[in-house]
Formats: structure tokens, sequence, C-alpha cells
């Protein structure tokens, strides 16, 4: 598809030098952006104006580009990894934005979730969850054949579907509650559904609820708009089968 | 010149590995207690390594420049993990796949490395299926195989089009396990500026804190560099943004050789440029050309209809198409390795026949597989792949075929280490991409992740041991001795020298001439012209780099061109003894091509009489031209020929 050229653009974007300071919407134009740039490429020109301009650049959190390191995470127009379906931020292009447009950039906004600058936040509490519980406690070597048990189709695909999960954090800062349900129940899940995973199910589905809220998410709603914006499509069913995974393992207390 | 001692095992092949492990000084559990291992980098090398040091009663220090282990570039490799399981019963075995490794890597790697790596791959599928890594699975429940380039079996095990996500998910979550116990400390958004070296050995490392911009002091008995590859030398790659070289060149400027530094893999199945702003470039899985046919138009006519916009794909007729991979390799077709396919597709374009604006790429097309197989099998194969190329390209594979072009994509050279994957320096190993030891000069596909948990799961745990038996009377290392003072200072010198430049010009317009010059002269095809032109050019833009650089915002907080700067400024280094390298070998091998080095039908021509040795570079200072010091490469076990895939 041929490549249209985007004349002007306003980016109102959330600048904070750090965690103390107070933060503010700053406004900047750009001109003669073409539709086939990258949502994130355009952020990098902006910055090469800006650092020619002898300002400092936006700083943002992005690696991979290609939609699967997690790292990228900015709120655009009010969603989390902006105006499109299925995806991260660096796969968001510049066709979907309309010539004279203004684009609003904030970094996530959640209590779990604190700003370390401009729009990059700290998502700590995710690592602390998954150190909680988010693995099959076996050491290397020593384990049996690869082949040794079989695992049906459906319940590899459906661990999969799980383990997709790139925690990113979107649910979280979609979520009006900043609840991290979607991104537990997704772990949670992955492992409960392999054999190697069931053994420890109950400990772990304990042991990562009583983290997450330690870590001040908020409590799931069943509003469902975590599962919208998240961009590996990961289904709130797993929360349906985390609140089991959890009823079950407190019922044997 | 330092004499390399790679201390291969004596007897035979098959028996090296076992006998090795049988001949190595092993830690008693309660002295591992008070050790300690810096391991820098997370993905599978890394964090595979770190996860298993810990649960052996090492103390880890981990670290990596993201916000999380998770993150690592390892996350993006799309296609799979080879391993010598012969589930499928086609005759595979650990020889052919040691075979095919150093056949793949045209002759430039050691036998008893690769051997070893293919003894332990097995292995490695059975202990990622224990953590819980959601492979793709048969309807018996067994496990399922894909075919990848430079083989003629099916040996890669694959979760979708996310393996590589999904194995670095495996050793994330045994590292967070082992986090959570105590056992590794984390250190996230922090990144390796020096090495510290006390009486000649690797006693610790000097860091920044990306978050304050505070230079940090970390200490221990042993340091682990396991952080990639330098693709990014070349500014446009399909590496991630933030991938550097900066901890490898430390441990070469601290003395550790440097081998191959001119081997770097370009990979034939890349989205092709779209104009100059890029930032970044996307790869599609190989695994696609199990399925996808690789073409260009036959006639010119066409081509420049398709330059032009004026025609698409579906209006060339089938006999006018030209399937040049299966034309001119036969036997293994649209399979043949990266290098070779690469190589293909710069020829044809080069002649006049791509197929986009640019006229730099050719057609991938899946039409003819999903006629015998149907849409829904493709779809369930690669939709993720396909979801991804219609995101950035706007164009739907299902009903076009893609669009491709070779970009660059691993560095096959890298830290020079012995069989122990220790580098000339003691107690200094590296391993993963960021060593240079198992794919010679060319990797085949799906060997990136088996080489990275080889070595982490499997090598490392054991042949660290040899060297820490030794240290167990070596109380832990003091981060106030003066050696580690006196880096700390180098560090905080050379932060400063570069934010004070003041200059005009940003990080990135320096990196982006850097990477120009490296695709034009040091990319897909070589001459010595070019090379010497090229290391002019780089030594004039290192001079405007440090007239002329720009860093804005404050030195002692987060500050994000601070970073990059480092960064480049390693790059510039790392680029002119690239070139060095490359001018060095004047035979083609593998991913170095040299134009005055072919055979008559085109193909990369070796001289085995002249350069069947490692190049290790040796550093001697700033500015003063680097020593090459050069291991000789013995084969004991295959013959070398010409490689061939027609």
């Amino acid at each position: 598809m041929a490549d249209k050229i985007l004349k002007e653009l306003t980016i109102k974007v959330w600048r904070q030098k750090n965690a103390k300071a107070q933060g503010k919407f700053e406004t900047y134009k750009i001109n003669d952006i073409s539709t086939g740039t990258s949502f994130l490429e355009m952020l990098d020109i902006l910055n090469e104006e800006l650092i020619n301009g002898g300002t400092e650049p936006i700083a943002f959190d992005h690696d991979c580009r290609e939609g699967i390191c997690g790292m990228c995470s900015l709120f655009i127009d009010g969603r989390a990894h902006g105006p499109d379906d299925d995806i991260t931020t660096c796969q968001l292009h510049m066709r979907k934005f309309e010539d004279g447009a203004t684009i609003t950039i904030e970094p996530w906004r959640a209590g779990a979730f604190p700003v370390i600058k401009d729009l990059i936040v700290d998502r700590t509490a995710f690592e602390k969850i998954l150190q909680a519980g988010g693995y099959i406690s076996v050491n290397t070597g020593g384990v049996p054949d690869g082949n040794a048990i079989p695992i049906s189709q459906d319940d590899a695909e459906e661990a999969m579907d799980a383990a997709a999960c790139i925690g990113c954090g979107a649910c979280v800062a979609t979520c009006k509650n900043s609840s991290a349900m979607l991104f537990v129940s997704a772990k949670v899940s992955h492992l409960a559904k392999l054999p190697q995973g069931r053994i420890e199910a109950a400990r772990r589905a304990k042991s990562m609820v009583a983290k997450m809220d330690e870590m001040g998410f908020g409590n799931c709603t069943n509003t469902g708009a975590c599962e919208v914006e998240c961009p590996k499509g990961i289904s709130i069913a797993n929360i349906a089968r985390l609140n089991r995974e959890f009823l079950v393992a407190k019922i044997k207390d | 010149m330092t004499v390399l001692n790679s201390k291969i095992p004596a007897g035979p092949l098959a028996e090296k590995w076992s006998n090795h492990k049988a001949a190595i000084k092993v830690v008693s559990p309660a002295n591992k207690r008070k050790l300690d291992i810096i391991v820098v980098g997370t993905g599978l090398a890394g964090g595979s390594a770190a996860a298993s040091m810990a649960e052996m009663g090492y103390n880890v220090k981990a670290f990596c420049y993201q916000d999380s282990g998770r993150r690592a570039h390892s996350i993006a490799a799309q296609g799979g993990i080879n391993a010598a399981k012969n589930y499928q019963n086609d005759n595979d075995s650990v020889h052919r796949l040691f075979y095919d490794t150093i056949k793949g890597g045209d002759y430039r790697a050691r036998e008893a490395n690769v051997h070893r790596l293919a003894e332990v791959s097995g292995d490695i599928i059975d202990q990622c299926v224990a953590q819980g890594v959601p492979f793709a699975r048969e309807y018996g429940g067994t496990l399922s195989n894909r075919s990848f380039g430079g083989v003629l079996v099916s040996r890669t095990f694959y979760a979708r089009g996310q393996t590589g996500q999904q194995l670095l998910l495996g050793c994330y979550a045994s590292m967070n396990r082992m986090i959570g116990q105590g056992k590794i400390e984390m250190h996230e958004r922090n990144e390796l500026l020096d090495i510290v070296i006390i009486e000649g050995k690797a006693r610790g490392i000097i860091t920044r804190n990306l978050v304050t911009g505070e230079i940090e002091r970390h200490s221990a008995h042993a340091v682990v560099i396991a952080t990639g590859g330098y693709g990014n030398v070349f500014f446009l790659s399909t590496n991630a943004m933030g991938c550097n070289g900066g901890a490898a060149w430390q441990a070469y400027k601290n003395g550790a050789c440097f081998a191959n530094p001119c081997y770097v893999q370009i990979h034939p199945t890349c989205i092709p440029i779209h104009g100059e702003q890029q930032s970044k470039l996307t790869l599609m899985s190989e695994s696609l050309r199990n399925d996808g046919r690789v073409w260009t138009p036959k006639k010119k006519e066409d081509a420049i209809k398709l330059q032009k916009g004026q025609i698409t794909a579906n209006d060339i007729a089938e006999e006018d198409r030209d399937f040049y991979l299966e034309r001119r390799y036969p036997s293994y077709g649209n399979l043949v390795p990266r290098d070779v396919a690469s190589r293909a597709a710069k020829e044809r374009c080069d002649e006049g026949f791509g197929v986009n604006e640019t006229g730099k790429a050719v057609y991938l097309d899946f039409k003819y597989s999903i006629e015998r197989l149907g849409k829904d099998v493709i779809e369930a194969r690669y939709g993720n792949l396909f979801q991804m190329y219609e995101k950035i390209t706007a164009s739907n594979p299902y009903e076009l075929p893609m669009q491709i072009y070779p970009a660059i994509h691993y560095t096959m050279g890298g830290i020079w280490v012995d069989y122990n994957l220790m580098t000339n320096v003691p107690g200094l190993f590296a391993i993963g991409e960021a060593n240079f030891s198992d794919h010679g000069a060319n990797r085949l596909g799906a060997s990136a992740l088996m080489q990275g948990l080889a070595d982490g799961y499997f090598v490392l745990p054991y042949t660290i041991g040899d060297y820490l038996a030794d240290e167990i009377q070596v109380p832990r290392i003091d981060v106030n001795h003066q050696e580690f003072i006196k880096k700390e200072k180098a560090v905080t010198d050379r932060m400063t020298r570069l934010y004070n430049i003041k200059g005009t010009k940003s990080v990135d317009s320096f990196h982006k001439r850097l990477g120009h010059i490296m695709w034009e002269y040091v990319g897909m095809a070589r001459n010595e012209d070019g090379l010497k032109l090229a290391i002019k050019e780089i030594q004039t833009l290192r001079e405007d780099f440090y007239k002329d650089l720009r860093v804005p915002g404050d030195y002692d907080a987060m500050n994000i061109e601070l970073e990059k700067a480092g960064r480049v400024e390693d790059f510039i280094d790392l680029g002119e003894l690239m070139a060095r390298d490359a001018l060095d070998r004047k035979e083609s091998c593998g991913g170095h091509y040299r134009e005055e080095s072919t055979t008559e039908d085109g193909e990369a021509k070796r001289d085995d009489q002249n350069f069947t040795y490692v190049s290790a570079w040796e550093y001697q200072g700033e500015g003063k031209a680097p020593v090459l010091n050069k291991e000789e490469l013995v084969f004991e076990n295959v013959k070398l020929t010409q490689r061939s895939y027609k």
C-alpha cells in the first residue's frame, strides 16, 4: 500500500523530570511524517528535532520493536498501545492517524507502576509477583525425557495462549481499578494447564495472589477492559481459571 | 602476543566432553556458598547460566539494561530450537547435527565445541519441557518438529512463532525462583561499563545505574559476559534497539581476545527498508521458508512495472516467475542456509529484478502452500507472523506474497573462549552469542537458542567449577580495592568526557553514519579497496564524534542519550576492528564474502590452505593497531570440502 505524508501533527506528551517531580503535558509540532513510519520512529524523529534544538528528548521505554519484549508502554489517545487492536506500541503505524491530528501520549497510570521519568514507569511489582511463584520448581538436569509425559494438543495450545503474555502492563494501565488479575492469571493458567505445573498449582495461585495484593494492585470487577487492550489477546477466561485455582487452594487450607 | 590455549581435550571426538567432565575439578556445596559469580545479560545464555549456578549453590549477581530480565532479545527468536532427538525417525543423530553445524559454519568452527553442543542438545529440550515450555504437540501428545535451512531432517522444536519467548520465559522463571530464594541478586536497568581485573583475574565490574545515573562497583570471584552480539554496529538490524557490544568491548579492552569480528550473519527474510528515517528492521522467521517459495520475475520489464507500482505479483504469469533458489539449489531449494539465500537475493536485486519501489525486495510466496494445505493449516503455523507482517506493511500475505530482503541479524564472531568458555583473562567467561565458538562463519537457523541454552544450562555450570575450585580460599572481594577505585574513576572520566563535548549532533546521527559505512563496505559483499576506505571513514567519524557530539539532559540522572553515547563510542571502535578482520581474511567463507574469492558460479570460495584459523585480535591500547593471534583449526573428523547445497 502506498504511503502518504502527514503534513502536520500536534504531539501532546507527558513530561516529568523524575519520580518526585511534578509532571505536565508539553506540546510539540512535527511535520512530514510518512504513514509507513512506526509510531516509535515518529517519536525518534521528534526526539532528533528536540536534541537539535537543544532540548532533552522524551524518555520512553522500548527495545525489540517487534511486539514481543513487552518493554514499550505508551497510553496513546486514551488507549494502551494506541488506536489499533492486538498490537504493542512499537507495532503501531502512523497510517492509523489523520493529517492534522493532535496525539496525546501518557505513561501507564497505576499506583503500582510509579513514573520514573517522562513516559517510563517502574514495573518491578510484576517481577515481585513472578518471583513469588510464577515458576515450576525444577533444577537444571535430572528431568525426564521430553516425550515421557504426553500432553494433549489442546492443553499445550491453551497453555501457549496464556504463556503468550509479554508482561507489558497494558492490562493494569487499562483497568479502572489498576488490577493485575489478567497478568497473574495468564501465568497461573499457563502452568496449571500442563502436567508439570499441576503439582504446585495450589501453592502458586496462593502466593502469587498474596503478592499481587501486597504490591498495591486493585481488585478485579469483571469489566473486561484488560482483555480488550491486551496486545496478545490474553482471554479473561484465564481470570476465571485463576479464581477457581485460588478457591480450591483456599478450601484445602 | 598472547599464546592461546584452546584446552580442547585429547581423545576421540565423541568422548572428549565426558572425559573432560570426569577430569575437571568440582567445588563442594559448602564452598559454593562462599563464591560469588557475576552474570551480565539475562538472555537465554545469561538467564540459564544464572539460574543453574544459583541452583547449584553459588551466589549469583545478574545484570541487564532492560527493566526486566524477561526482555532480553532472545525473546524475539521466532522459529525454533534444534536438538538431535531423532523423534521423527528420520535418521537424525548427534553426529548428523554436529556435521550439519560444522558444514553450515563453512568449516570455521571448532570440532570439539560443536560436537559437545550436539551432545547436550537433547537435554535442553527435556529441561525446557520440565519448566513448562508449551512446545507444539502432535495429536498423540508427543513433541512436534519442523525443518530449518541447511539440513535434511526435521529436528527443530517450536512454540508457534514465539519459541525464543517461551524458552526465555522458562529460564527467566527459573531465575525468578532463585531471586525469590535470595540466591540471585538481580540488578535491572544497570549497564556494564568496565571490568575490574585484580592480579590478572577478573574480580568485578563497574556499572551505571540507568535510573539514578550513579556509577556502581560490584565484585565477584568470576565474571560471565552473556550480552549477545554486536549487530547494531550497522544501526539498522533485527537486534533490539538497546542491544550493544559494550560489555564484549570492555572485555577486549581489558585483555580478552576478540575472535572473528568480521563474521556477521545477514538474514534473508526481513521486511524491506521503507525509508531514510527507519530505526529498526523486522525479521520474518526462517521457518516461513518451509512453506513459502522465494521468487522474482523472469522478465526485467515485469520487475520495472512492479517497482513503479503498475502491477502486483498476482499479475505475473506462472511461467514468468523465477524461483531462483529452487533453480540454483535443487536439493535444498528454499531451505539453503542463510548466507546462501541472502546472497542470492542480493544478486537478483543487483541485476534489476527487485520487486518494490526501492528495487531491494524479493517475494516469499505462500500461494502454493495454501493451495496444497489450505489456509487454516498455514494460519495455524504462521498466523502471528502473518499478522505482524500485515501490521507493518499494510499488505495481506494470504493474498499477496510477502516482500523480503536480507538484513543484519546475528554475529558469529565474539569474545575468544577456550573449551571451558573462559577467555584468555582468568576468571572472565563468555557465553551465548557473546562468544565466538560454535557457529564458525555462518550459523544455522534454530541453533542460536540451542547454543545459548547449552552454554548456560549444561556447559558453563560444569566448567566454571574447574576455575573456582582454586578460588575457594579467596575471601569475598572488597569493592574498595584500589583497582575498583581506579576503574570507577576511569568510567566517570569517560562518561563526563562524552557528556562535556557539548557539540551539535545527536548520538543517532553518528550511529547512522557508522551504519552506512558498515553496510556499504563491511556488509554482504566486501573487497580490499572498500575495507580500506571503511577504516579511513570510521577514523574520520571517530574524530567528528569526539568533536561534535551533543548529549542533552542531566549527567547524574536517567539520561538515555548518555547511555547511547557510550554504546556508539564502542560500536565505532568495534566497526573498525570488523573491517580490519575482514581485510585480513582474504578468503570467502560463510557470511564473510570477499569479492576477490569466489567460484565461477558466484559462490563463496574458501582458502583452506591459508585461512583455516580463528582470528583472535588483541588490544594494544588507544590509537594503537591491535595484534592478530591465530588459533589454527584442526579437523580430525570431517573432511573439508567446498560447501554445496545444489
